[in-house]
């Protein structure tokens, strides 16, 4: 079985967001870059365990960015993935990422592709989507649980108030959910491994992008805080509906 | 030319709340652009569809076949993309919902239709086509330009009020050509029979100051007071006190109620995250240093065990 993990790079969660050129970029200055969590702790993690579960398997990685990519990529590695590929290709927007990502999956041919829901940068959740279409395959997403049995896959995904349980036939499309697998931490055995794995860079190929960012803004700034005492709840009701008007 | 929105189904045959704001938000941006504002819906509906002309659509494709029974990512994108194309729509809008998100990168791919999801205001239509849509986790928002003649957009879930006028729509019927849907839908479990959270006008949540599950009852009784949906912070469902679907945050759901209450909760960047967008925020933590009183508009410093149930009595005296 052959697995594609789709992993992007993000500015770690705790990053200050601002803005340069005018607010049509992101500061990158001081930013550490990390893994998307959404793609490492459930995409990336549930791999690995089909993977232990099944011996035969081989999970790729695939990143579409710069040089900068390389050591979440490492990471990646380390975590437990076995060759990695990156498209060298920067500022692309979702469509173009998804044409990179579906080229490298038909070049390869993949039983499963697993993504993380959405970037914690975009909040796209936009990628699995066109790369199953591009790939005609089928695609759940907000998946909360995996398994597999034989070429079947039952899915367990997210709807509003919910779940539903669905089965389908390999290859798919999966993008993943908290509850498919816990967050792991490399070992020094992997990091070391990671060393000598294959990172591959191929380069793009031609696609539009159908979309591009004008600016940026922040939020307004909160008033602060009305603080009310603790034995004087009644106030705080008031509050609520004749200032807030939400009760 | 056309807006074309699509109307979401509840297993029970009911219209998602979420999609009657994308119908007004979709109505009112036809207007905007002078062209009509039609419907598409594929499930099972129970309720007159006609009636949803008072969100300002004109007419509504209906299509019915066995084979969109169940929702399927790929079928149900093949299946609006003919619709799309016959009546010539021009722009797409749905629900940034579980569906919504599943169904427009499909069909942006398939009509090479540029798509912007998680918007939360009317597009600037005036030069080029610009939606704002939230992004680093609410943290920020970006203004983004749609290149294409075909464009798609997502609506976030509570920034859009749903306005309902006068009118009715003329219900048509719609011939599609789908497949068989290659995802077998097994079953569908309803955790609640309440508001889902993303759609939640109120949500009171909780955290690890919370102590225990056995705890949650306070939480439970000041929700159904107030009539709102319950949520948690990342420890609180990692440590399986609640479900993982009331996770809310950076790397859970993110929302935007109205009210949002936050119970023993810090306040950790990746917690505020998800509930920045909220209306308005209340805190209750008894460390008067926890980072969530610098993101809240009201907040008692005092512990949860004393102020919570003082303040589930308040509400109900209030209502009363
Ligand atoms: C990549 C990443 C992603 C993350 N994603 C998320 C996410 O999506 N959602 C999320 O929530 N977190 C997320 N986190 C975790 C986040 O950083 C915090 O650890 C988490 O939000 C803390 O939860 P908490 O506030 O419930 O617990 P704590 O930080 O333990 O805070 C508990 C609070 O309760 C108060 N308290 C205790 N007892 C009482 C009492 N009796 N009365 C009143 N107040 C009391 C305390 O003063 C304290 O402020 C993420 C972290 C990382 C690194």
């Amino acid at each position: 079985m052959k697995i594609l993990v789709c992993i992007s790079k993000t500015p770690d969660t705790t990053a200050k967001i601002a803005f340069t050129d005018n607010n049509t970029k992101f500061d990158t200055a001081g930013v550490q870059w990390i893994i998307n969590p959404n793609d490492e702790y459930y995409a990336l993690v549930r791999a690995i365990e089909l993977k232990e579960a099944d011996a035969s398997a081989v999970i790729h990685l695939v990143n579409v960015g710069g040089a900068e990519s390389d050591a979440i990529i490492r990471k990646a590695l380390a975590l437990g993935g076995d060759e990695a590929i990156r498209v060298n290709a920067e500022n692309l927007d979702s469509f173009g990422i998804a044409s990179q990502i579906a080229h490298v999956a038909k070049e390869n041919g993949y039983d499963l592709i697993f993504l993380g829901k959405e970037t914690i940068d975009y909040n796209g959740s936009s990628v699995g989507g066109m790369v199953a279409e591009l790939l005609d395959l089928p695609y759940i997403s907000l998946a909360t649980k995996f398994e597999l049995n034989g070429t079947t896959a039952t899915v367990t995904r997210e709807i509003e108030g919910g779940e539903e349980i669905c089965e389908v036939q390999l290859p798919v499309v999966v993008s993943c959910n908290k509850g498919m697998a816990e967050q792991r931490i490399p070992n020094m055995r992997g990091i070391m491994a990671a060393r000598t794995k294959p990172l591959k860079v191929v380069e793009p190929v031609a696609a539009d992008a159908l979309t591009e960012i004008e600016t940026f803004a922040l939020p307004p700034a909160k008033a602060g805080v009305k603080l009310v005492e603790p034995d004087n709840v009644q106030e705080l009701v008031r509050l609520l509906h004749e200032e807030a008007k939400v009760i | 030319m056309s807006v074309l929105i699509f109307i979401d189904i509840n297993e029970e045959g009911t219209v998602k709340k979420t999609s009657l704001e994308a119908l007004t938000y979709g109505s009112k941006l036809a207007q905007q652009l002078s062209v009509p504002a039609e419907g598409v819906v594929l499930a099972p509906v129970t309720e007159d569809l006609a009636a949803l002309g008072k969100y300002g659509v004109t007419t509504i494709h209906q299509v019915q076949q066995e084979a969109l029974k169940h929702f399927d990512a790929q079928a149900y994108s093949s299946a609006i993309a003919q619709v799309a194309e016959k009546t010539g729509a021009t722009v797409l809008v749905f629900s940034n919902n579980t569906d919504g998100k599943a169904l427009a990168p499909r069909l942006s791919a398939r009509l090479k239709a540029g798509l912007v999801s998680g918007a939360v205001a009317l597009p600037e239509a005036g030069a080029g086509f610009t939606v704002k849509k939230s992004v680093f986790s609410g943290k920020a928002f970006a203004n983004i330009k749609i290149n294409t003649p075909v464009k798609i957009i997502t609506l976030n879930p509570n920034a859009f009020p749903v306005e309902p006028g006068e009118g009715a729509a003329n219900v048509v019927p719609a011939e599609v050509s789908v497949s068989a849907p290659k995802v077998k839908v097994v079953s569908v479990n309803r955790q609640t029979a309440d508001v889902p959270l993303a759609e939640a006008e109120r949500v009171v949540s909780g955290g690890r100051g919370m102590k225990g599950p056995e705890n949650w009852g306070i939480l439970e009784d000041l929700a159904a007071a107030l009539n709102a949906a319950l949520a948690c912070s990342r420890p609180v469902a990692d440590a399986h006190w609640r479900p993982h679907n009331e996770h809310v945050g950076q790397t859970g759901g993110a929302i935007a109620p109205n009210l949002y209450v936050a119970v023993g909760i810090s306040g950790a960047i990746q917690h505020l995250a998800g509930v920045n967008r909220s209306k308005v925020i209340v805190v209750i933590n008894k460390d008067p240093e926890a980072p969530f009183f610098k993101a809240a508009d009201y907040g008692i410093v005092g512990d949860l065990f004393e102020v919570v149930p003082k303040l589930t009595e308040a509400i109900k005296q209030f209502k009363s």
